[in-house]
C-alpha cells in the first residue's frame, strides 16, 4: 500500500479538503497509486525518457516585439483590481 | 437537414436552396426542442450565431464563399471564443469570457462556419463519461440513461442527435475517439502538433490535441483540414506541411493509391469481450476492398494506462496551478490570507475528479517519488512509442477496438476512479505516442453503437482518412440515426 501524506500533498497543491473529501481522496489516491505501480513490472534501465511525442526542442521566435500589453482588457477578467493592480490579501504587514 | 453531410449543406447554401440564417435557425430550433433531454450544450449563442449566419449569407451572395461558409458547427467548451463564455465545464470558469479566440476557432470562423454554441464536457476535459461537468451530466442520444463518453461528450451527443452537423473536440487520452464510438460517430484526433493548442485550455500539454466529431469521415476530414496547420502562437505546433490535407476542402477524399496493409495488435484483442464480431466484419469489408491484414505486437500496451495517468496528472497539476483566484476565474469570498485565497478559491472552483488528478500529479512530481513515477512513466512512454514505430515497419495502419464495450450506464463507474480509467485502455497508447487516430462506427451491440479505431503514423492522416472513407463507402453504420431524434 502506497504511503500517501495527503496533508502534505494538499499543501503543495493549494487545496483544502473537508473531512469527507479527505477520506474519499485517501481511498481514491491509494487505489490510483496502487494501479500505477504496475509500471514497476517493466524494466526501463537505459531507456531514454520521452517528454514530447515528436521529440522536438521548443521553437524559438525572432527577438522582436510582437505583442503589446493590454492591461485593461486582461484585467477586465480579474475578480478584484484597483489602479491597474491585482488585489490580494495583505502579505506584508 | 439535421443529418445532412457538411458538403451537401455547403452545396445547398451555394446553390441558394436555403440560406445560412434558415439553416442556423433550424439547428437552433432542434437544440431548443431536444437539448433538455441531453444537456449537450453549456451555452447556446443564438443571437451571435444568427449574426454570423447573416454575414455568411452576404458572403454567399457575393460569391466568395469558402467550403464551410454558412454551415453551423459547435465548439467544445474548452476552446476559447472571444465574447462567448468558455467554462471548461468548471465552476472555476463559470463566468470566464476569453479576450481572444482559439486558433482553431479563428480558422473555422474565417472559413465561414457559424458557431451554434459551446458543448458540455468533463471538467477541464478530465473524464470518460461526461459525468464530471459542473453543468451536469450529458445523456447519450441512443439511450438516455447511458453516458455519451467523455470528455467531449456534449459534442458527441449534439452531433449524434442532429443538433449540430459537426463539433470540435479535444483528445488527451481518448476524449474524441471514445465519445465518437459511444455515440456512433466518426471522431479524429490528429497527430500531436497538427492543430494549434493556442486558446485550447490546457489539461496535459504534451498530450492535448484538438480534433473533430462528425457523422462521416468526409465531414471529419473537411473540418480537420480547415482547423489545422502551423501556428506561431503555439510553441508545440508542428511546421510539417501537408499539401494533401490543405487541398482537401476543395476536393474529396479519394481511394488509397494502394490498399493499405493493416495491423491487428494482438494485445488489444486478447481479452476483448465486446465488439469482436463487429470488428471481424469490418475487417472482411476492408479485405474485400483490397486491404491486407497482419497481426502486430504492441507489447507495452498493458502499462499505457498507468503511464498515461501519471503523465497527464503531472502536467495537469502544473497547468492548473494558474487558477489562483487572482487574475481570472473563481475567487472565494472574503479571503483571510493569500494562502486562504488560493486554497479556498481552488477548492470551491474545482470538482472532485480535477482534485484527484491534481493530487495524483502532485504526488508523482514530489520529492522522493519523481523517479519512481514521473520519470518511469516517461520511459514507458518511449517504449510504447517504439512499439508503434516497430509495428509501422510492417504495416501502414493499425486497426483496433476504440473502447472495451458500448456506452455504460450513468453512475456505473463513478465510485471507482480506477475502473473509470480502464475505459481508456485502447485510446491512451496512441495519445502517448502522439499518433493520429480515428474512431469509425462499425456496428451495434444491443442497440448501442461500437467503434473501430484506426491508428496511423505521425502525420499519416491521409492514410487514416482514405482508409476510413473506403470503409464508409462499403458500410452504412455511420448513417444510422438514434430513433428519438430522427427528423
Amino acid at each position: 500500500m502506497a504511503d500517501i501524506d495527503l496533508t502534505h500533498l494538499c499543501r503543495l497543491a493549494q487545496l483544502a479538503l473537508d473531512p469527507a473529501e479527505q477520506r474519499a481522496a485517501q481511498t481514491d489516491l491509494a487505489r490510483i497509486i496502487g494501479m500505477v505501480d504496475q509500471m514497476q513490472s517493466v524494466a526501463t534501465d537505459d531507456v531514454e525518457p520521452l517528454a514530447h511525442p515528436l521529440g522536438h526542442a521548443a521553437r524559438l521566435r525572432r527577438d522582436e516585439v510582437t505583442e503589446t500589453v493590454d492591461r485593461e482588457r486582461f484585467q477586465a477578467l480579474a475578480p478584484e483590481v484597483q489602479d491597474g493592480f491585482y488585489l490580494v490579501p495583505r502579505v506584508v504587514e | 437537414m439535421a443529418f445532412t453531410t457538411l458538403a451537401d449543406l455547403a452545396d445547398g447554401l451555394r446553390s441558394r436552396a436555403f440560406s445560412s440564417r434558415e439553416l442556423t435557425q433550424r439547428f437552433l430550433e432542434r437544440i431548443a426542442a431536444h437539448d433538455q433531454d441531453l444537456n449537450s450544450f453549456i451555452s447556446v449563442a443564438a443571437e451571435r450565431a444568427l449574426d454570423q449566419a447573416d454575414a455568411a449569407d452576404r458572403r454567399l451572395a457575393r460569391g466568395d464563399a469558402g467550403p464551410l461558409t454558412g454551415v453551423p458547427i459547435a465548439h467544445k467548451d474548452v476552446f476559447c471564443t472571444a465574447g462567448l463564455r468558455t467554462t471548461c465545464g468548471s465552476r472555476m470558469l463559470e463566468n470566464f469570457i476569453a479576450p481572444y479566440d482559439a486558433t482553431a476557432v479563428a480558422r473555422l470562423d474565417a472559413a465561414g462556419a457559424v458557431t451554434l454554441g459551446k458543448t458540455n464536457c468533463d471538467e477541464f476535459a478530465m473524464g470518460s463519461s461526461n459525468e464530471n461537468s459542473y453543468f451536469g451530466a450529458v445523456a447519450n442520444p441512443w439511450r438516455l440513461e447511458r453516458v455519451p463518453g467523455g470528455s467531449s461528450g456534449g459534442s458527441a451527443a449534439a452531433v449524434a442527435a442532429g443538433l449540430t452537423p459537426a463539433a470540435t473536440g479535444t483528445d488527451t487520452g481518448g476524449s474524441i475517439r471514445q465519445p465518437a464510438a459511444f455515440c456512433g460517430l466518426t471522431g479524429i484526433k490528429p497527430t500531436y502538433g497538427r492543430v494549434s493548442r493556442y486558446g485550447m485550455v490546457a489539461f496535459a500539454s504534451s498530450l492535448d490535441q484538438g480534433g473533430v466529431l462528425a457523422r462521416s469521415v468526409a465531414d471529419a476530414g473537411l473540418v480537420l483540414a480547415l482547423m489545422s496547420g502551423f501556428d506561431p502562437l503555439d510553441s508545440t505546433s508542428s511546421e510539417h506541411r501537408d499539401p494533401w490535407l490543405q487541398a482537401l476542402p476543395e476536393g474529396t477524399i479519394g481511394v488509397p493509391e494502394r490498399p493499405p496493409v493493416i495491423g491487428l495488435p494482438t494485445q488489444y484483442f486478447a481479452d476483448l469481450r465486446h465488439g469482436q464480431s463487429q470488428l471481424d466484419e469490418a475487417r472482411r469489408v476492408l479485405e474485400a476492398a483490397g486491404c491486407e491484414f497482419r497481426d502486430v505486437d504492441l507489447p507495452h500496451t498493458g502499462v499505457a494506462i498507468p503511464a498515461y495517468y501519471i503523465i497527464a496528472g503531472a502536467e495537469a497539476s502544473t497547468n492548473l496551478s494558474r487558477y489562483d483566484g487572482v487574475r481570472f476565474g473563481h475567487r472565494c469570498a472574503d479571503p483571510q490570507s493569500l494562502d486562504d485565497l488560493y486554497r479556498r478559491s481552488r477548492s470551491e472552483g474545482f470538482g472532485a475528479e480535477v482534485k484527484r488528478r491534481i493530487l495524483t500529479g502532485t504526488y508523482a512530481l514530489s520529492v522522493g517519488y519523481y523517479d519512481a513515477y514521473y520519470l518511469k512513466a516517461q520511459k514507458l512512454r518511449r517504449l510504447i512509442q517504439n512499439d508503434f514505430f516497430t509495428a509501422f515497419d510492417a504495416v501502414d495502419l493499425i486497426l483496433a477496438p476504440t473502447t472495451p464495450g458500448t456506452a455504460f450506464a450513468r453512475g456505473d463507474l463513478t465510485d471507482d476512479p480506477v475502473a473509470m480509467y480502464q475505459q481508456d485502455i485502447f485510446t491512451t497508447p496512441a495519445s502517448l505516442a502522439g499518433l493520429p487516430a480515428m474512431s469509425v462506427p462499425c456496428g451495434f451491440e444491443d442497440g448501442l453503437p461500437l467503434g473501430m479505431q484506426l491508428i496511423g503514423r505521425h502525420f499519416g492522416e491521409r492514410a487514416l482518412l482514405e482508409t476510413g472513407a473506403l470503409y464508409q463507402r462499403h458500410s452504412a453504420w455511420h448513417e444510422e440515426v438514434p430513433g428519438g431524434f430522427a427528423p
